[in-house]
């Protein structure tokens, strides 16, 4: 067998790099702010925000219930029958964060529920209000447990991120197909873009295990030790 | 009068668990809450600071009426201190930053000067020198006299104890009830859920005996201990004398 690599795949590959940098990490963003309203609702909603409830469960049920793909290709050929045109890049970022947020919904949730009930309680008790409870009492242990199934998402979101190729989105999985269509060497162009996902996907999780050991606090979370 | 409460009902589903409740307490004063586990005594001090709605009845905070719709809670809530069973600080702060919260979230204080308060009620409770530990370091009777201080910095006009020594191992009781003590000396208004009766007996003003949501016996500790009126509160002493080895 004979292996041809090509130093000049390396600025298209770059390029395309960046671009599931890029859509990764806004979609990771905007879809924890997202996830983060569904959860809370899904939470405490009950009561009298009840309709905002119903719209949270049903929202979280619809894109975790459709294939990531099917939400692409809704977004960027399906819109345009209503009037709306996206942009490739604006389409697959939009799916792409829609889809996440739901998940991390669902992680969120699991994470604030998982603060005790008497945390809350304690809160109260000394005369905050519900909204500053969360945000200085549930919140920060919340995210903080939420870290580990948060850094599962962020992977997951960097190879999920290649279906927006087939929308004619240039990242990573976009310029490998072309330079594999162009060069006719498939196999090369594919171990190296496999490696490229692989080094991404590597430095994220040392990164955010970094985080994690930062913000750690003694008895919140895994123990430092077994 | 400081605290007063009358007539108040609450019921979970079918079972009525606190059923008709009235009692006050002066400034100053210490009063126990003794009686039989689901007899309604902690859901009677939740009701005091609303962390649970009671059913009928009223409250009042001085002349503030607890129990009115139109009261702000977290105002009230900030002038009654309360102890939980299971300490419940908060986990992901240090002792300083637990008792600093109510100050900089609630009081508004400054920095400087939640710091300054925080520090001298965790000297009060013997605890200057763990400031910087997180609840995880502490031991249990550590953590409560944490908690203690987290309600006192508030400068709450009365403080409830929900059974504050009853998670704790037998050998840390002692230094809660002894910052307890102290506190019911300085002057401060408690109202304490408890199973140590020898701490009843030498610190209370009043003793209150509750069983199945009534309050059946009420009065000064040698009295209640030594002649009790009723049947039911006699039956309990000898009960609680047999299981807790007596007086401490």
């Amino acid at each position: 067998m004979n292996l041809v690599f090509s130093w000049g795949w390396l600025p298209r590959l770059s390029q395309g790099l960046l671009l599931t940098v890029e859509l990764t990490l806004l979609s990771m963003a905007l879809g924890a702010a997202l996830g983060l309203i569904l959860a809370m609702l899904r939470v405490y909603g009950r009561g009298p925000l009840l309709p905002l409830y119903l719209v949270a469960s049903a929202y979280v049920h619809f894109f975790r219930g459709t294939p990531l793909l099917v939400q692409v290709m809704a977004f960027y050929y399906g819109l345009p029958s209503v009037g709306v045109q996206l942009s490739p890049f604006v389409a697959g970022l939009l799916a792409l964060t829609l889809n996440t947020a739901a998940y991390q919904a669902e992680y969120f949730r699991g994470a604030i529920q998982s603060v005790r009930v008497g945390q809350m309680q304690a809160a109260l008790a000394l005369g905050l209000s519900r909204l500053q409870a969360l945000r200085y009492v549930v919140l920060p242990q919340a995210l903080r447990l939420v870290i580990p199934p948060w850094t599962n998402e962020l992977i997951y979101m960097v190879k999920g991120s290649a279906v927006v190729y087939l929308i004619g989105v240039l990242e990573l999985m976009g310029q490998a197909k072309n330079i594999a269509a162009r060069t006719f060497r498939n196999f090369e162009v594919y171990v190296v873009v496999a490696l490229f996902y692989l080094a991404l996907i590597f430095v994220l999780t040392v990164a955010l295990r970094a985080v994690e050991r930062r913000i750690r606090v003694p008895g919140l979370g895994a123990p430092s030790r077994a | 009068m400081l605290l007063r409460v009358e007539d108040l009902h609450k019921r979970y589903g079918k079972e009525a668990v606190i059923q008709g409740v009235s009692f006050s307490l002066d400034q100053g004063e210490t009063k126990v809450i003794i009686g039989p586990s689901g007899t309604g005594k902690s859901t009677l001090l939740r009701c005091i600071n609303r962390l649970t709605e009671p059913d009928r009845g009223r409250i009042w905070l001085e002349d503030l009426e607890i129990t009115s719709f139109k009261v702000n809670l977290n105002h009230i809530r900030a002038k009654i201190g309360f102890v939980f069973q299971d300490f419940n600080l908060f986990t992901h702060l240090t002792a300083l930053d637990n008792v600093r919260l109510g100050l900089l979230r609630v009081k508004r204080m400054s920095r400087k000067a939640a710091t300054e308060r925080a520090l001298a009620e965790l000297a009060r409770v013997g605890l200057a020198d763990k400031a910087k530990a997180y609840p995880a370091e502490l031991s249990g009777g550590q953590q409560q006299r944490v908690s203690i201080a987290r309600a006192l910095a508030m400068d709450p006009k009365l403080i409830l104890f929900d059974e504050p020594t009853s998670a704790l191992d037998p050998e840390l009781i002692g230094e809660v009830l002894s910052v307890m003590e102290n506190l019911a000396k300085s002057g401060m208004t408690m109202l304490v859920v408890t199973h140590e009766m020898g701490f009843a007996r030498s610190v209370a003003d009043e003793i209150l005996f509750m069983e199945k949501g009534v309050i059946v016996e009420q009065g000064p500790p040698d009295q209640l201990f030594r002649s009790p009126k009723h049947p039911r509160t006699a039956e309990f002493l000898r009960r609680i004398t047999d299981l807790y080895g007596g007086e401490r």
